[in-house]
């Protein structure tokens, strides 16, 4: 039923529409001029390393923060002059898992209800719901204290789905959790996307947007740097990356000749250490491998990798993502892309 | 308009329904809320109680009524820590995205703290009455002390709520109020009869509220020591109004506030 009221006041399609975002704490520019479109039943990543303004981004679309500039609607309703309004048509999970630790599962989503205005029996019946949907139905009863890393995000999710929210605000669902809950998140929030939710997800993980987007905004220093599909933004950043190290003996400019012959991008040279970003996957790699063996250059190591953040950084940027706000995010990078 | 109130009632119902099941699961708090009380009553009683001479009366039923007033003062940054730590948690961001009532958090938050009130209230009435202490007005009257205290810390917690939203750290919470519950209660007539304190202490222990609702439980507990003269000042010769205009003043000044700052608050801000 709201689904449909929804569509109506969204008359251009657009579910969430941002102008000129700005933001500013004390020196910090959090955001400096967003813009931001996501079109109904679609989802948009906001992909950037900590610090990036992707939490304040979110946290003005959900009426948490006024910005200093710019304006934004969430199917129609405008998030500065009708707050309430826009508060009944979305869903919102944070990264710190908003759950209640002393309540048990069932308690932390029985109140949500409540507060959404369901009436009481109706609240109990959608927790039950939501924890059966969510694999938690074991769990239920117990406090959240005892919950898995995985678990509290699965009910935080839940949470922001009681009163199934057209539109659904989710600030990096999966960091900080092990491969395999990461999956099981995605599962969870790509069916939400198959039943016509509109998503805006904040991530650090190139392959999280690689999996969940449909448009991907990378943003840096609170302004969008690069705007375009997963695939558009892979064939920006190329594909894979081989990494090598040189043995001491061998000749760094003739292994970087042969190396560009491979890279569909720059070559990252620093000393003996190389990072070659290639499409092809392991065909390449191996073909590469072989013309380094032809040449005579002996490697001390080498793997290929999926792309990080850092490199999206790297080739947008021309610098990698500043190791002083988000170090953390460039070692989860790796395991995930491992 | 009568809907948004109803939602602004239940809504708090929701809060304070939660706050209760914390109050029950997290039995530390409970058992730290009711030890305190007692060893305060017990250590005052005994290690005070045996060099203070308050003529005409015995000094534990003196003492009580000050144990109680100090007990509920600290009990107020209850209600500034845990709304600190909702806030810390994130917890509160997620109330403020949802399409409830804007004052149900403090005001939900601030209803259920009265029952640790209570409940520290009752333990210390009960261990006072084990070592002698008595209300001779007759329960009605009691009943008025214990709703009066009861007004004044729920009063002092809206004060502490406001803080809770400013300075969203538990730890700077706790430490921050000690530094001004500690002069409060003390430079006050909970102790020791406050005529014999240096002139600018005096005064200041005279129009204390801590002072006034402490003068007004032990007028209705009856725990004054016979042949007291009466107060002069006019604080303390009414210390029912004085203690209630307190109560008025300070949720009129601090509901507003806190409830505006929980509408603007924000982890980041």
């Amino acid at each position: 039923m709201k689904r449909r009221t929804m569509s109506a006041t969204a008359a251009d399609g657009q579910i969430i529409e941002a102008r000129g975002l700005a933001k500013r704490y004390g020196e910090v520019q959090a955001l400096a001029g967003l813009d931001l479109t996501v079109p109904q039943g679609t989802v948009l990543a906001l992909l950037g390393p900590n610090g990036a303004g992707k939490t304040t981004a979110v946290s003005v679309l959900t009426t948490l923060l006024v910005p200093d500039a710019g304006t934004a609607t969430i199917a129609g309703a405008d998030v500065i002059d009708a707050p309430e309004d826009v508060r009944r048509r979305i869903g919102l999970s944070g990264q710190y898992a908003a759950v209640d630790e002393t309540l048990t599962g069932f308690e932390n989503l029985d109140m949500i209800g409540r507060l959404y205005h369901l009436g009481r029996s109706r609240s109990a019946v959608r927790a039950r719901e939501l924890l059966e949907r969510f694999s938690l139905t074991e769990a239920a009863d117990r406090p959240v204290n005892t919950y898995s890393g995985g678990m509290r995000r699965r009910l935080d999710l839940a949470g922001a789905l009681v009163a199934e929210p057209p539109v659904l605000f989710l600030d990096e669902p999966t960091t900080g959790l092990d491969p395999r809950s990461r999956n099981e998140l995605w599962d969870v929030i790509r069916d939400l996307v198959g039943r016509g939710t509109t998503l805006l997800l904040t991530t650090q993980y190139m392959e999280e947007a690689d999996q969940l987007a449909d448009d991907i905004v990378v943003i840096d220093h609170g302004r969008e740097i690069a705007h375009g599909t997963a695939d558009q933004l892979k064939a920006m950043i190329g594909g894979d990356r081989i990494e090598l190290v040189l043995h001491p003996d061998s000749d760094v400019n003739v292994a970087q000749r042969i190396m560009a012959r491979f890279s569909v991008g720059s070559v990252y040279a620093e000393g003996g250490n190389m990072t070659v970003p290639i499409t092809g996957g392991a065909d390449t790699f191996t073909a590469a491998l072989r013309a380094l063996d032809g040449a005579g250059i002996r490697l001390t190591d080498v793997s290929l990798r999926r792309p990080t953040l850092d490199d999206v950084f790297l080739t947008l940027t021309g610098h990698g993502v500043d190791r002083g706000t988000s170090d953390r995010a460039g070692a989860e990078l790796e395991d995930v892309a491992a | 308009m009568m809907q948004r109130l109803a939602f602004a009632v239940s809504d708090g119902a929701a809060i304070a329904r939660r706050n209760v099941i914390k109050i029950r699961r997290v039995p530390e708090i409970l058992v730290s809320v009711l030890i305190s009380p007692i060893l305060i009553v017990l250590l005052f009683s005994y290690v005070f109680g045996s060099a203070i001479d308050i003529p005409g009366s015995s000094y534990r039923e003196f003492l009580i009524s000050g144990v109680f007033a100090m007990t509920l003062t600290f009990g107020a940054t209850f209600t500034g820590a845990g709304l600190a730590d909702d806030m810390q948690k994130g917890i509160i961001d997620r109330f403020r995205s949802l399409p409830m009532s804007r004052s149900a958090v403090v005001f939900g938050r601030t209803a259920s703290d009265v029952i640790y009130n209570v409940l520290s209230l009752v333990i210390m009435a009960a261990t006072g009455f084990l070592m002698g202490w008595r209300f001779h007005n007759g329960p009605a009257e009691a009943i008025l002390g214990f709703a009066l205290l009861l007004l004044f810390g729920y009063a002092l917690s809206w004060i502490m709520a406001y803080i809770g939203l400013i300075v969203p750290s538990v730890e700077v919470i706790n430490n921050a109020s000690m530094m001004v519950i500690f002069p409060m209660t003390f430079v006050a007539n909970t102790f020791v009869p406050s005529d014999n304190l240096v002139t600018p202490l005096r005064i200041f222990a005279e129009w204390n509220p801590v002072s006034a609702v402490t003068q007004a439980a032990r007028e209705l507990f009856g725990n004054i020591p016979a042949g007291t003269p009466d107060p002069t000042v006019w604080s303390l010769a009414n210390p029912v109004l004085y203690t209630l205009l307190w109560v008025v003043i300070i949720i009129a000044v601090f509901a507003p506030l806190a409830v505006r700052r929980y509408a603007r608050a924000n982890r980041k801000a």
